[in-house]
């Protein structure tokens, strides 16, 4: 037999797993400051879980438990988790959320590799069908105190007080009342909701993500192709209906720096397994969540639509790739033709 | 002046590992303790035996003959007795022993008569067949006859292309043939250019080794021969792969299943053209070769060995260390394990690695792919391997065809760089194999029925004969 090749680059799951993770820290940092701690916890809550959860399935699918715990797949889908829920939830809707990612969309599709769906976003999904009020309780810009935060995720009572409607749910409420519908314009620069271009605070998280993300292209972990088809693609639908209505619809910046247009750009559209592989299924694909994002945010029942975009182009994945195979070496050309 | 250079898509850049092996001069090996020439040449090619056991042979005698159209002739490395004619193991993934001739040197070094073949005079035919005769074939490693390559084909040969690029890690027997035998070489490509009826000739080098581009640009100022450059190419594996530096040099794409000739164009190994110069101005068949000991060992270096030479015998030339645990033929990216160091050098020997668990380590184990997609960034035949990996291991292997799986040379970039550190080349492999087989027994099958039907037909008409017989 021959084995070739027989040196290999030193690469691995956990390495590509672990500089996704980093790349994450600068969009957290930024998280802590404008909002408090309280993420670091749903973080450190999401991660335990899903290590545990993680631990459970591969016991009972008798798969090598170390090579895959240590893989750190589980802990990029706790992070994903934790970044897309509320930061003030109740503890237990993060645990059930990521026990469901694991335990059905991981590892009952086969576990690593195999998954056809986005876990993250089927608990996300998930969730927001189940308990839409507790999956829109987001902090409020300023309400960092970490004892009414750690109240409030632990605690049995909601603290109204520190709660606070995120750009999307502001701009929703504002949308489905006609009487103040004409005030959209002056809503975007005035209201406390919103900062300079996206919401107060987000502006900044959205950044970091963004940071990362950059990162993450050049570490070659990523491609180009998603966050730029994602973030053109949002971009030119809401320029589009701005022109048209801009009393019906938000401005294309606010859409790109609310919500999780960012995380989702550069961390959750560019999930490889559960996504398009070739560069132009790679492109469609992303256009595609951008579009139905786009759809979601503003004609549908629930404020942020990536989740539910992502999932549904996860279903397209497979036909897209199969229809956008790239030439191959030497079969582009016409005979003795040089290009 | 080449207008631009083109680019082939994916290649790597593993550590080149070069410097350890090419700073010494070549030395020529000792006179072993006896030489096994195989008989074997590939899958298709076998030479016919023309000497007895008992025999006494000198060096550079035509030992056997060409037989058949990609096969060439076979020659005693060196003068002495045969000793026998038995299957013995050769360098090859199957491992399994063929025929071979084994000779006992005499250590007189007594040659044949040599005489330079004039073939300014003759038709390039001739001049083909006398290349046919001294054995000369591609020492790049696959070991195809050069004469066969030099033929007209339909197009005819514009542009002729020396390869030395030599991009696998740990060799250097090309640097330094074109360091110290750049006027053989480059009298080679100007003899090969007269045969094909060729225009230029692009000699193609990666840029990592500027002692030789620049021995070979002194030499084309020697020979003063028009349309003949030096080339140098950016270093990533596989640049020297011949579809990958036709495509650099010339930006000529050629698809799997097609030759150099559909598209003008034909590419040879330096080490080639050195030997066609040594049988053309020589009137010496190839009998030996320069190759690389590396590795593992406490002196690399380059030597020139007889072909037939055993493995075991060289290695102690570069004194490989104690902790070596196998050796390779190639280089680490295509090589084959070595099973038995009793096998020979044979043409297509550039290279033996020694290696260590340090040096090469067992991979880690499989993980499921995770789709990240870097093999097909690598992949320099632009396929999509953890598809072709999805299809050989599910044995779909009709998909598996359906997504190009004959397209991948083979060469390892993928496995290389995947993060699951799944070795997809050897499912790849498998795949071929496997469909090989499939299309073997479907052969067999397909003539099994043929016969029956046609034992069929005869009995109908032999019955149908009989009852007119019987009528009449
Ligand atoms: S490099 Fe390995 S893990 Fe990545 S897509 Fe290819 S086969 Fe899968
Ligand atoms: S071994 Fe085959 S599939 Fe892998 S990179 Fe090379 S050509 Fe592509």
């Amino acid at each position: 037999m021959n084995n070739s090749p027989y040196s290999l680059k030193p690469a691995s799951v956990q390495s590509v797993m672990l500089r996704v993770l980093c790349a994450l820290l600068p969009g957290i940092a930024a998280y802590v400051w404008f909002f408090g701690a309280a993420i670091l916890v749903q973080i450190a809550l999401a991660s335990v879980t899903a290590l545990a959860a993680e631990a459970v399935m591969l016991r009972l699918r008798g798969k090598p438990l170390l090579m895959f715990l240590s893989d750190g797949s589980a802990l990029v889908t706790a992070w994903l988790i934790a970044l897309t829920f509320p930061s003030i939830a109740p503890w237990w809707l993060t645990v059930l959320g990521t026990l469901l990612a694991i335990m059905v969309a991981k590892h009952l599709y086969g576990g690593l590799g195999q998954n056809p769906f986005n876990p993250a976003m089927v608990a996300f999904a998930l969730m927001i069908v189940a308990y839409p009020q507790l999956m829109s309780q987001w902090p409020a810009v300023g309400a960092t105190d970490f004892a009414m935060q750690i109240n409030a995720i632990f605690g049995t009572r909601q603290l109204d007080a520190m709660t606070m409607a995120t750009p999307l749910d502001a701009l929703r409420t504002v949308l489905r009342d006609p009487e103040q519908r004409a005030a959209i314009g002056g809503l975007l620069g005035s209201n406390a909701t919103f900062g300079n271009i996206g919401g107060k605070g987000w502006e900044w998280v959205a950044a970091g993500y963004l940071a990362g993300g950059l990162w993450l292209i050049q570490q070659r972990i990523i491609t180009w192709h998603m966050p730029a088809a994602f973030l053109a693609t949002l971009f030119a639908v809401a320029g589009v209906f701005t022109l048209i209505d801009s009393t019906q619809f938000a401005p294309p910046l606010f859409h790109l720096l609310t919500g999780g247009a960012m995380l989702g750009a550069f961390f959750i559209v560019t999930d490889p397994v559960s996504g398009c592989t070739t560069p132009r299924g790679k492109l469609i694909f992303a256009a595609g969540v951008a579009l139905l994002t786009w759809i979601i945010r503003s004609f549908g029942a629930y404020p942020d639509g990536i989740a539910f975009a992502v999932l549904l182009m996860n279903i397209a994945a497979p036909l897209i790739d199969m229809y956008t195979q790239p030439p191959v070496f030497g079969h582009k050309q016409k005979e003795g033709e040089p290009r | 002046m080449i207008a631009k250079l083109f680019k082939f898509k994916g290649g790597v850049k593993p550590d080149s590992h070069k410097d350890v092996s090419a700073a010494a001069p070549i030395r020529v090996a000792p006179l072993p303790s006896h030489l096994i020439i195989p008989l074997r040449q590939s899958a298709r090619a076998m030479a016919r035996c023309l000497v007895q056991p008992g025999q006494t042979v000198l060096k550079g005698e035509m030992i056997a003959a060409a037989e058949g159209p990609l096969c060439t002739a076979v020659h005693a490395p060196t003068s002495g007795t045969v000793r026998a004619i038995a299957p013995q193991p050769v360098p090859h993934p199957s491992g399994l022993p063929a025929p071979s001739i084994i000779i006992d040197p005499d250590g007189l070094e007594r040659w044949i008569e040599r005489r330079p073949f004039d073939y300014r005079c003759v038709p390039a035919q001739e001049t083909r067949n006398y290349l046919r005769d001294c054995g000369v074939v591609g020492l790049g490693g696959a070991g195809f006859p050069s004469h066969v390559k030099l033929g007209p084909g339909e197009k005819g040969i514009e542009t002729l292309i020396l390869n030395g690029a030599e991009c696998e890690p740990w060799i250097t027997c090309d640097d330094r043939l074109m360091r110290e035998r750049a006027d053989g070489i480059l009298a080679g490509a100007s003899i090969m250019r007269h045969i094909a009826g060729a225009r230029r000739i692009l000699v193609g080098i990666e840029d990592n080794k500027p002692q030789a581009i620049a021995s070979m640009r002194a030499a084309v100022q020697r020979l003063g021969e028009a349309d003949i450059e030096v080339v140098a190419v950016p270093t990533r594996y596989p640049a020297g792969g011949e579809k990958q530096l036709i495509r650099v040099l010339t930006g000529i794409e050629i698809p799997f299943g097609k030759l150099g000739t559909h598209f003008g164009v034909q590419c040879f190994n330096v080490g080639s053209a050195h030997a066609v110069f040594r049988a053309i101005a020589h009137g010496e068949p190839l009998i030996s070769r320069v190759l690389t000991l590396s590795g593992n060992m406490a002196h690399p270096g380059n030597f020139e060995a007889l072909i037939g030479t055993p493995i075991r015998e060289l290695l102690p030339l570069a004194e490989p260390r104690t902790d070596t645990d196998r050796y390779l033929m190639g280089g680490p990216m295509m090589g084959v394990a070595l099973l038995s160091l009793d096998t020979p050098v044979i043409k297509g020997t550039n290279c033996i690695l020694a290696g260590s668990p340090a040096l090469f380590p067992p991979p880690p184990p499989e993980m499921p792919c995770i789709r990240c997609g870097e093999c097909a960034k690598v992949c320099p035949a632009e396929l999509q391997p953890f598809e072709l990996y999805w299809f050989s291991r599910a044995r779909i292997f009709g998909k598996a065809q359906e997504y190009s799986l004959f397209d991948c040379i083979e060469c390892g970039c993928c496995s290389y760089v995947c993060p699951s550190r799944i070795p997809l080349v050897d499912y790849f492999r498998f795949a071929k194999g496997e469909i090989w087989a499939r299309e073997k027994e479907k052969a067999a099958a397909d003539i099994a029925r043929e016969r029956y039907e046609l034992r069929l037909a005869r009995e109908e008409r032999e019955k149908a004969e009989k009852a007119a017989k019987l009528a009449a």
